[in-house]
């Protein structure tokens, strides 16, 4: 019935079938049959899943109707003179990342996962090791296009590297996991592709590791990434401290003394760039290990007493894939764990003001404990009311807090 | 419309006597900020001395219905901390507290009131610095920075307001507190953070503000680089960048710019006779990769037709070398009595041609423009001077800025890159934003502010408002 309406309003080739639960799927070209889909849902009151390439969250959110960004794909345009990029929502971020490294340019991002779109990365606002050196997502985006839950499109932002002309729309919707609208093309910052790259290991104790990093750190240094790792997530028997320096020959280089130097005791050792380049990208890989994924915010002081929460309450054996940027204080866990255990989680990293995001999991646990949560005094209020403005008619699925 | 005469007495009863203004003498000296073509008288001044009694402020505000607007030292440059008759300026200097210096997570908590270099003074010894730096940081606010997502010389490498903003408590405009972000960055939910700086004023008066502290450079190496044209210094800009170097500045001036410092007390050994300069600064931890990357930036430079490059890393000569950069403008009050800053941004390969384009507009209105500039950012600021007292002046003013805009947006730029919309670009907005998106951004202030109480009139071009035109439409 939703898939004949669908077929008639924009051609049955936008139809792409059905998902394994029986939801028609959809799949718009262009920003306009987005809107059209959309704007269509929500007069008729259909509820609309999301999905990119389905490899982070699942896609059994259950809706009358599947929007997929793969055909939306495409990297439009990349101006190397400008340092700036375009790309469609549904193009995968490898894609994105080899064809920028054909003009030697970069966007200073490692998400975690693999084989996702470049909707999904900015949708859930998933910054990897990288965020040590080079910021958030939302550092990395200049503007983009989206069409809200009740079919208007929206460009926000621009592609210049400094814009402050009108509210931040785009900040508001990078890692708003697509409550706000569906996103459909991006315009990103971008870097040229610095000619060092040189990772470090140390392996040992969880807290002596701490101690060396908070060494490193203090020695004025930010280092590309500096991660802790426990032993499942490193494939090793101990947690694994791994330091990576990129720039210019010369500044990694000596960057590379000082932290061999203020890292003591703990030994740092060189690894080679392919072993290296092979370990993040594993290390990435290795975050949809478990069944959900969580990403903690606490202050890098505290990263102690964060982990040790952890433990308590998720990981009891401690063979979890954690990992800790200890520049930030941003922890990811994958595991499995039941939605009470997670909520009552959460409620602890909270009193120790600490947020927790459910970056992905089965629609179960995601309807149940929410993306977010533990919100503080008004903050819910001004969420739903920005919802309220963006989807008026709740098309988009999304539980942004807990029992949505 | 004016402020009821009640509500300025209960304002009194909450700040004490001395710091409600509402003589037309006292009120005449919030009647501008730090652009001269504006300028507005508000009702009455309210300086409040802690962030309870911003509280009751507010509330007493929404009280009696009575608008209102924030306001730091008032050295904006888009008119917006300006308030009409009919509304209460809350003047918020006095929260000048440094709360907490936490040099083990890079963080500092402060109250709105704190002067932007403060705080790097404060926290220098423990090797930190709060890295976004307007130009008038010496004087500008960081609850002004906050609510127009300030940049500065140095944004180019260490980003804008923005990027170093992790916590923001906001007194709403009913009065009602709410924390955005939390102390470690990391967000409660949606993005709060990211959307409420920049966001001008209207979604409610930031208290307390949580930064990010930035490790300060050890070494920084200046160079000054003199062209005999504006086009290729444009084209050495994008040269630098795309060659992989991330200079900490990038900042041009042009030949009017250079001659007006040069010959003020300000000079700081600039050639008279170059067409353009360009300031590249190189910063870092460490001595020889500094030097390394500078003589790379200085070799692109000469190959892209530098005529000369100067070089200095002692703090004295890099002093002398920012000296001109940083007081052009007041050194551009001996040109003229009245200076408009503009600011716009193109994509950095447009600037030879812009900056062309707007030489041939000054030109056309007859008004003698320079330009000092972030270049690396593509953020340009044509200077337009003038006198006030010419007739029909400010007309001509107003008209060549906006030809000047036209020609960025055409150029793939945008209206403003650091000084915020306010009163002054409010007529461009639609030009960069179709009225779904104004709509839509007029919706995300009512989720903060329902009544529209904070400051009223600014950014968004109501009239080009979807609810709006259908209101037109039913009557």
């Amino acid at each position: 019935m939703i898939a004949r309406q669908i077929g008639s309003l924009l051609g049955d080739h936008t139809l792409v079938g059905e998902d394994s639960d029986g939801t028609p799927r959809v799949a718009p070209r262009t920003d306009d049959a987005c809107s059209i889909v959309l704007s269509k849902a929500a007069k008729e009151g259909w509820r609309v899943r999301v999905q990119g390439t389905g490899s982070w969250n699942t896609t059994d959110a259950p809706a009358d109707l599947a929007l997929s960004t793969s055909n939306l794909t495409g990297v439009t345009e990349v101006s190397p003179a400008d340092l700036v990029a375009s790309v469609r929502a549904g193009t995968p971020w490898e894609e994105l990342r080899l064809s920028l490294l054909d003009h030697e340019a970069w966007i200073p991002l490692d998400p975690p996962g693999a084989a996702r779109s470049v909707g999904s990365v900015v949708a859930t606002g998933t910054a990897g090791p990288l965020r040590s050196g080079f910021g958030t997502l939302r550092d990395q985006i200049l503007g983009l296009t989206f069409v809200t839950g009740d079919g208007r499109i929206i460009r926000a932002g621009g592609k210049v590297v400094k814009n402050v002309a009108g509210y931040d729309i785009a900040k508001l919707l990078a890692g708003s996991f697509g409550a706000f609208g569906v996103i459909t093309s991006v315009n990103f910052r971008l870097r040229t592709v610095p000619r060092a790259d040189q990772t470090l290991f140390a392996a040992g104790d969880r807290d002596a590791l701490i101690r060396a990093a908070r060494a490193i750190l203090g020695s004025g240094e930010t280092p590309a990434a500096l991660e802790l790792i426990s032993p499942r997530a490193g494939g090793a028997d101990e947690w694994t401290l791994a330091l990576r320096l990129r720039g210019s020959e010369p500044a990694v280089a000596a960057q590379t003394t000082v932290a061999a130097d203020v890292a003591a005791p703990a030994i740092l050792r060189r690894a080679e760039l392919k072993s290296a380049s092979g370990f993040w990208k594993q290390l990435c890989a290795g975050a949809t290990g478990g069944e959900t994924t969580l990403r903690m915010g606490a202050l890098p002081s505290a990263l102690e007493s964060t982990l040790d929460l952890l433990a308590h309450h998720l990981d009891e054996k401690c063979d979890d894939w954690i990992t800790v940027s200890v520049t930030t204080g941003s922890v990811r866990w994958t595991g499995n764990a039941t939605p009470d255990h997670i909520r009552l989680f959460r409620g602890m990293c909270a009193q120790q003001e600490v947020p927790i995001i459910l970056e992905r999991a089965p629609w179960r646990i995601r309807s149940e404990v929410g993306h977010f949560g533990a919100y503080r005094g008004r903050v819910d209020t001004i969420v739903e009311s920005i919802r309220g403005a963006f989807d008026p008619a709740q098309v988009l699925l999304v539980p942004l807090s807990a029992g949505q | 419309m004016t402020v009821p005469t009640a509500a300025i007495q209960a304002l009194r009863d909450v700040v004490g006597e001395q710091w409600v203004k509402s003589t037309s003498v006292e009120l005449e000296t919030f009647a501008t900020d730090g652009l001269p073509t504006h300028n507005s008288r508000p009702g009455a001044v309210v300086i409040p001395g802690s962030r309870d009694e911003v509280v009751s402020v507010l509330r007493l505000l929404d009280h009696f219905d009575v608008p209102f607007v924030a306001r730091g030292a008032g050295t904006g440059l888009s008119g917006g901390a300006l308030a009409g008759s009919d509304a209460v300026m809350v003047v918020l200097t006095r929260l000048n507290r440094i709360l907490e210096i936490d040099p083990v997570n890079r963080r500092a908590v402060v109250e709105p009131g704190v002067v932007n270099t403060k705080l790097s003074e404060v926290t220098d010894h423990v090797g930190l610095s709060y890295a976004p730096d307007p130009s008038s940081q010496t004087v500008c606010t960081i609850g002004g920075n906050v609510a127009e997502n300030a940049g500065g010389p140095h944004c180019l490498k260490y980003g804008v307001t923005s990027n170093h903003i992790l916590e923001v408590e906001v007194a709403l405009p009913n009065g009602d507190l709410v924390t955005l972000g939390s102390p470690g960055g990391e967000s409660w939910g949606p993005d709060l953070v990211g959307l409420f700086v920049g966001s001008e004023g209207m979604f409610g008066i930031a208290t307390q503000i949580t930064v990010r502290l930035t490790p300060t450079p050890a070494i920084a190496r200046t160079l000054l680089a003199d062209f005999s044209s504006l086009r290729t210094a444009g084209e050495a800009v994008t040269q630098v960048i795309s060659a992989g170097i991330l200079p900490a500045a990038l900042e041009m001036m042009d030949q009017n710019s250079v001659a007006v410092v040069e010959e003020s007390i300000y000079s700081a050994g600039y050639p008279t006779d170059a067409a353009a300069v360009l300031i590249v600064e190189l910063d870092g931890m460490d001595k020889d990769s500094v030097e390394s990357e500078a003589a790379q930036a200085e070799a692109i430079l000469r190959r892209a037709g530098a005529r000369a490059v100067k070089s200095a890393t002692d703090p004295t000569q890099r002093a002398r070398l920012w000296q001109g950069r940083k007081k052009t403008f007041g050194a551009l009050g001996r040109i003229a009595p009245d200076l408009v800053v503009q600011d716009a941004v193109v994509p950095r390969s447009a600037l030879p041609d812009i900056l062309e384009r707007i030489a041939e507009i000054a030109a056309e209105f007859d008004l003698p423009v320079c330009n000092v500039f972030h270049a690396g950012d593509g953020n340009l600021h044509p200077n337009l001077s003038f006198s006030r007292s010419e007739p029909g002046v400010l007309h001509r003013v107003k008209e060549a800025a906006t030809a000047i805009m036209h020609a960025c947006i055409d150029a793939g730029g945008t209206i403003t890159g650091e000084h915020g919309v306010g009163a002054d670009k409010i007529h461009l907005m639609p030009l960069v934003f179709d009225a779904e998106t104004i709509s839509l951004m007029r919706e995300l202030r009512r989720a903060f502010d329902p009544a529209e109480q904070a400051n009223p009139g600014k950014v968004l071009p109501l009239h080009v408002c979807r609810d709006a035109a259908e209101a037109d439409a039913s009557q």
